[in-house]
């Protein structure tokens, strides 16, 4: 099991403003094995979310190729796509727009169910959705409810579940767990890894949240800007964070003990623009290493140790 | 039916903020009642911040707004409780006397910025509107101290004629933290403010808050779900769980003395970066239904600890110290212990 099911090579996706282009992801590169999770992080803008929906090709890109099973999702025709599509599914961020207001719990999650067809008659479609929605942890007196009536966790879940109705190969995971509460939370983040154990499932989990990514990937991407700046495996990452931003990024992580808090590396300022970024390090501005090099190009991502890389020009092995 | 009565006064009363007695808000539909939050006692000294810890539909945000006396009404109905801010019982006020310390006595702020200011008017003028409202002061003079306030938040105070959408979100909630700041109130309400945010600019925002405090002596009661923010600013901790408080303590004690299975399952079900190995404990189940809470212990049909009198005896507040409160019915048996004291002694 370790062909690569997907393969993301200089992926591109700018979008036209009246300011001039905006570069949301910019040439984004990555493999995953089927059965994995690629946890990618990162801060509101920074490309995440485009960075998932132009793999599922909901967002055309601009430039780069994305294999799926070995076939370059961004050639396929509408038809072909469409048939593909039942392996992909996406939870999204927010339950608030990405339910219909006009369907009920049931239809919502039926929809996805009988795509499949492995469910046919109305009472085994119903007894489906029934199984899907006790996984996901929604009270089956809920099944007729319309998501008006439902609180935002309520609502992620019946994304979840819809998700799961397909019998999808590849999840992209769009901050699926940031609206749900503590306690569900780790309920959702066990089940997804559980499901992954049992049906060989592949995950692009989305998340601004690094402790939470540290229970479901295998490997963590960061981005920012648009851009890469440290990938590695899980552990690598954790333990020997290289670049100032994921430094920083890791030390904002309140931690609940008491006196745990200490030392944080508070980052200043904002997020520069992202419409056409000029050739340098997109962090340079808020970087307290900020050099002479960093404002004079744009670092390219470097393999440092096995399989970590890190767009830096100030570090040197 | 409660045991409040065992529960210290500790300080001197002119040392407290707030004094929460025996709330219960209900809100009355027309088959069911929600029991929102139920018999709640609640003490806040000056220039402390208390977490209230929780999850969705614990009762947090009622409570909050209770505390302003602001629980729309119909649906909702306060049976019973008194709620002494600086004194003077807030259930007991006219709208009149509500109007005047609201925004000024005791102020709020949203969980989400993106809503809770209003599109159509200049931060600045949004910053000046309580001020000239509780303040006999001129526009002008109302303008000016809206932009010394931008500048407290850390915006340039040129920047007071923009308006919402012209910032960004973490700079949304600081001016939202400014409207509630404006009129320097002695009691900080702070629903979620930082949950909204990005990790990094949660951290500037979290930092400016407790320096807010240290310059100008605020209490705060903080809402939140997440305890690693707890840990970091809060000096006291409230956990609520189906309306109640279910523990309450010092920081310390609620942290490294915990007491109530629930909040040990909160410890258990959080991903902790220090401790990456540890596995995720959920706690299975979900919250019971507000309407139609259990005669007993209301986590009960949760608890890896539930004993049989847990399932029909109320839950009675036990003090352990003259700070830590605990609702537990298995503390009835002395040599009760749950797993996270055995692991820390």
């Amino acid at each position: 099991m370790s062909s690569p099911i997907l393969e993301v090579q200089g992926l591109k996706k700018y979008f036209r403003t009246g300011r001039g282009m905006l570069h949301a992801v910019d040439n984004i590169s990555f493999t995953l094995e089927q059965g994995k999770t690629l946890g990618i992080v990162g801060e509101s803008g920074c490309g995440k979310s485009t960075t998932g929906r132009c793999v599922l090709r909901l967002i055309e890109p601009t430039a780069g190729r994305v294999l799926f099973e070995g076939a370059d999702l961004l050639t396929l025709s509408k038809a072909e796509l469409r048939k593909r599509r039942a392996d992909m599914q996406i939870i999204f961020q927010d339950p608030f727009s990405s339910l219909d207001p006009r369907n009920t719990v049931m239809q919502t999650i039926a929809e996805g169910v009988k795509i499949r067809g492995h469910y046919k008659t109305p009472a085994q479609i119903e007894a489906r959705v029934l199984e899907l929605m006790e996984t996901v942890g929604l009270a089956e007196r809920l099944i007729n409810s319309y998501p008006h009536e439902l609180d935002g966790g309520r609502r992620q879940r019946i994304g979840i579940a819809r998700a799961l109705a397909v019998e999808p190969k590849l999840i992209v995971c769009d901050e699926p767990v940031s609206a749900l509460d503590v306690s569900i939370q780790a309920q959702i983040l066990n089940l997804l890894r559980e499901l992954q154990k049992k049906l060989g499932l592949t995950y692009i989990f989305i998340t601004h949240d690094l402790a939470v990514v540290n229970h479901i990937s295998d490997e963590i991407m960061v981005m920012y800007l648009g851009q890469t700046v440290e990938k590695a495996p899980t552990e690598e990452l954790f333990d020997h964070p290289v670049h100032p931003y994921t430094k920083s990024l890791l030390s904002a992580i309140p931690i609940p003990r008491v006196g745990a808090n200490k030392n944080r590396i508070l980052i200043r300022g904002e997020v520069s623009s992202p419409i056409d970024p000029p050739d340098e390090c997109r962090f340079a501005s808020r970087c307290d290493h900020c050099t002479d090099v960093c404002t004079a190009s744009c670092p390219p991502l470097r393999e440092i140790s096995p399989g970590h890389f890190v767009a830096c020009h100030n570090f040197s092995a | 039916m409660t045991d409040t009565a065992k529960t210290t006064t500790g300080a001197p009363q002119n040392d407290l903020i707030l004094d929460i007695r025996d709330l219960t808000v209900h809100y009355v539909l027309e088959d069911d009642c929600v029991e929102a939050v139920n018999d709640i006692s609640l003490q806040l000294k000056k220039g402390r911040i208390l977490g209230l810890v929780g999850e969705t539909g614990a009762g947090k945000t009622s409570t909050a707004l209770a505390i302003q006396n602001l629980i729309p009404s119909p649906p909702g109905v306060i049976k019973s409780g008194s709620i002494m801010l600086n004194g003077r019982d807030v259930l007991k006020m006219s709208e009149k006397e509500l109007e005047a310390i609201r925004g000024k006595d005791v102020s709020m702020i949203f969980q989400d910025p993106m809503t809770s200011l209003n599109p159509v008017f200049t931060v600045g003028e949004q910053i000046a509107e309580s001020i000239r409202l509780h303040e006999n002061c001129s526009d002008r003079e109302a303008l000016e101290r809206a932009g010394d306030m931008l500048e407290l938040v850390r915006i340039p105070r040129e920047r007071a004629v923009e308006y919402p959408h012209q910032f960004s979100g973490g700079m949304k909630q600081r001016v939202a933290i400014a409207i509630a700041l404006a009129c320097n109130p002695h009691l900080l309400l702070a629903d979620e403010p930082t949950t909204a945010l990005d990790v990094t600019i949660q951290a500037q925002v979290l930092d400016m808050m407790l320096s807010l405090k240290r310059q100008l002596n605020t209490s705060m009661i903080f809402i939140t779900h997440d305890l690693g923010i707890v840990a970091e600013i809060c000096d006291e901790v409230a956990v609520m769980y189906a309306g109640r408080i279910i523990e309450r303590g010092t920081l310390e004690e609620v942290f490294n003395h915990t007491k109530h299975p629930y909040t040990e399952g909160l410890f258990n079900s959080i991903p902790d970066i220090s401790n990456r190995k540890a596995e995720l404990q959920p706690i299975p189940g979900l919250m019971p239904d507000p309407t139609k809470l259990p005669k007993g212990c209301a986590f009960a049909p949760r608890c890896p600890y539930c004993r049989s009198e847990c399932i029909d005896t109320p839950q009675k507040e036990r003090m352990f110290s003259a700070t830590h409160g605990v609702r537990c019915t298995a503390y009835n048996d002395p040599a009760f212990r749950i797993r996270r004291e055995e692991i820390d002694s």
